[in-house]
């Protein structure tokens, strides 16, 4: 089992003839059991193919073309034209949107979460590298070629939720290595405002009967771990859950910026200190180093009790 | 992106807020004439991007123009937060009834933003929603949707206002509210908004910021603020370090090799990726390294710009030896940041066995990166060696000369 995809989901590429989409293209199809891309979308060039995904000029066409719902779309167009693509896809029935681009405003992040919202959507980014469900498929960038995101993500009890696209990959390595593989990972972003939260992904995670751990990946800016404390505080969760902090300098210098966009300190409660502080109360582990996060998982799952 | 108190003010009127005569100062005389245009007391405020003016002397009243010219004069020499001021501005006194608070500002776990109101103006509205949250009261709002009157207005009767005041303040707060998503606003308030004793209100001091993602589509009205697009606005000015990595990074599109900012360290960084170089800077640190910087690889940087970062850092006066460190790379190829990193050091005369302290990249082209740095008796490391044993070994090699090639050769045993 898995969160989000599986070997059945089908999806489209919005901006697929970029460079960056062409890659990811031929990454997602070479691995696990291959991804059912069933189309790609670039305007004005219809009729063109992307290792043999057909390309259409509208999100519709691409639906029409097969014959149902489509479940979900990669969006890797430039940040002018990203809010324009999401909304297209979210008009169509798209109800799983992963977008890879970064540097969009926020308030253009914020017209497409709220319409995602409204027609039961969901997003994922923007600025991540989106899924991966190991050995079964991946959708979007995640892990990199086939061949190398085999090298770092194996099949688990660990779901993995993180800031950075590369930390993600990086954190799956060291659990492959100690033997713990992953249910699902998921990069979430590293944006100030982003389609799902660590809290917004757990009751998938805790539905899932694949997985029985969870590593978070955190940094300084925003509330989203705070709103994760809350969350483990007041609901009754399952799954003991791992969290590691980067950034933990950044304390000593507000209003700097690091990182990612939505990475920056900006009051009192963003700080690392401060999230430590706040993670540590609802019961989470904060590991000091990512070396050792697999022995602080094995030890939360032996003892059976969840945080 | 921040501005400064005299831009806020023109986006403030730009949108039908109304604001108070005031004018911006450079010198002494000018701040003298433009008392005198308003004709009565004044108040001259320090231009500088810092809170707590104040607190630190920068702002100051005066009766007559002479005064005025006076209080300019030191304020204009006085150095607040490490900024000296752009100018002062030079506001009409007017005498006030009551003190309000507006403000706008993004909620990330609702992700929409929130107007907040408050019947308290004149301090900090974190300290009054601590102290008096009852006094404070907010509302989120569409981004889909138009800003509507009514939403500020049931936001302020919230407060038990009611009358003209509610009438004259509705229109202000929605404007607030429609300037914040039109101009990708991240921060937008109006504190004071002062009441005079007509009944009317004035925006006394406006404070906003830009996010930096929408300098590009906001083109039009920072140029009408005179804002050029050198400047980042940050907590401090770029150092002449920081902008030839901004140099380094804008020689071509292709990845990215560059943030930088700089430290005063002996340990030089060449890190990535996002994730990456902030979890390298916190391992450096925590084994007790001086970085002579931070700064970020990615998105698979061409030779030329990974060359170039790689420069740029050795040539740092107090660099002893560089670390090139990244979390598991997928798209950025190792190979390629190898070829930079060793070019770099070549070209500036360096044996880069000696002046790389350690290079630990896996992931994408590994074979072939750890190959040419095999040639060149580097010391690497694969992924079985965590950034913080990594970063712990660049620490330890500082001030130790260079590696054995003995050593060098069995880092790959070491790390299997």
């Amino acid at each position: 089992m898995s969160i989000l995809i599986d070997e059945h989901t089908t999806f489209i590429v919005q901006g697929i003839t970029g460079r960056e989409a062409v890659n990811l293209v031929r990454e997602c199809l070479d691995y696990g059991k291959g991804a059912r891309i069933v189309a790609g979308v670039t305007p004005g060039r219809r009729g063109r193919d992307v290792h043999g995904v057909q390309v259409f000029d509208t999100v519709a066409q691409a639906i029409e073309h097969q014959g149902a719902q489509i479940d979900g779309s990669v969006v890797t167009v430039p940040p002018a034209f990203t809010k324009d693509a999401v909304f297209e896809a979210l008009e169509n029935g798209i109800r799983l949107v992963v977008i890879v681009t970064e540097r969009i405003p926020r308030g253009d992040v914020a017209q497409m979460v709220e319409l995602a919202s409204e027609r039961g959507a969901r997003i994922i980014g923007p600025n991540c590298l989106g899924i991966i469900v190991p050995d079964v498929v991946k959708m979007g960038g995640i892990g990199g070629p086939a061949r190398d995101a085999a090298r770092s993500y194996t099949p688990g009890p660990v779901g993995v939720i993180s800031r950075s696209g590369g930390m993600t990959t990086e954190m799956s390595s060291t659990l492959t290595a100690a033997g713990l593989g992953q249910s699902t990972a998921v990069s979430i972003g590293g944006d100030a405002i982003i389609g799902s939260t660590y809290a917004e992904l757990m009751p998938l995670f805790e539905a899932d009967p694949a997985t029985d751990a969870i590593v978070i990946y955190t940094e300084p800016g925003g509330r989203m771990e705070a709103e994760l404390a809350r969350r483990v505080l007041e609901t009754d969760s399952r799954l003991p859950i791992v969290a590691f902090m980067a950034g933990r300098f950044m304390d000593e210098m507000p209003g700097m910026s690091f990182g990612h966009a939505g990475t920056i300190v900006e009051g009192k409660e963003d700080t690392a200190s401060e999230k430590v502080a706040r993670l540590g109360e609802a019961g989470i582990v904060v590991a000091e180093e990512i070396s050792e996060i697999p022995s602080l998982v094995q030890d939360r799952m032996a003892s059976g009790t969840a945080v | 992106m921040r501005f400064f108190e005299y831009e806020s003010r023109v986006v403030t009127a730009k949108v039908g807020i109304p604001v108070t005569r005031h004018g911006l100062a450079k010198t002494a005389d000018e701040a003298r004439r433009i008392a005198e245009q308003i004709g009565g007391p004044v108040v001259i405020k320090s231009q500088v991007l810092s809170g707590g003016r104040m607190k630190a002397g920068g702002v100051k009243f005066a009766d007559t123009p002479d005064e005025a010219a006076r209080h300019a004069d030191q304020i204009l020499d006085l150095e607040i937060g490490g900024h000296m001021p752009r100018g002062v501005l030079v506001d009409d006194r007017a005498p006030l009834r009551r003190e309000y608070y507006a403000g706008v500002v993004w909620d990330g776990i609702r992700k929409l933003p929130v107007m907040l109101f408050s019947d308290m103006g004149g301090i900090d509205i974190e300290e009054v929603a601590q102290t008096h949250p009852d006094r404070v009261v907010r509302v989120h709002f569409s981004t889909l949707r138009p800003v509507s009157d009514w939403q500020a207005k049931q936001l302020i009767t919230s407060l038990g206002i009611s009358g003209s005041a509610l009438n004259r303040l509705t229109p202000i707060v929605a404007r607030l509210a429609r300037l914040f998503l039109a101009y990708d606003m991240t921060l937008a308030e109006i504190n004071p908004l002062g009441e005079l004793q007509d009944g009317s209100f004035v925006a006394l001091d406006a404070h906003m910021e830009m996010e930096n993602e929408a300098r590009r589509r906001q083109h039009a009205l920072l140029h009408e603020l005179g804002v050029g697009d050198e400047e980042t606005r940050l907590a401090r000015e770029p150092t002449a370090f920081e902008l030839a990595g901004e140099q380094v990074d804008a020689q071509d599109h292709r990845g990215v090799a560059g943030n930088v900012t700089e430290f005063d360290g002996d340990l030089g960084l060449v890190i990535g990726a996002g994730g990456g170089s902030l979890t390298l800077f916190d391992a450096v640190r925590a084994h007790g390294g001086r970085p002579a910087n931070y700064c970020e690889i990615g998105g698979n940087p061409s030779v030329r710009k990974a060359c170039g970062l790689a420069k740029l850092v050795l040539e740092k006066p107090g660099v002893d030896k560089i670390a090139v460190m990244m979390s598991i790379v997928s798209n950025t190829r190792v190979d390629i940041v190898a070829r930079g990193v060793i070019k770099a050091c070549l070209e500036l005369g360096y044996d880069p066995a000696e002046k790389i302290a350690i290079f630990r990249i896996p992931g994408a082209w590994e074979d072939e990166g750890f190959k040419i740095l095999r040639r060149y008796g580097v010391q690497y490391a694969d992924r079985t060696v965590s950034l913080h044993e990594a970063a712990r070994r660049a620490v330890e090699s500082i001030g130790q000369g260079p590696m054995r090639s003995s050593e060098a050769a069995t880092a790959d045993g070491a790390a299997a």
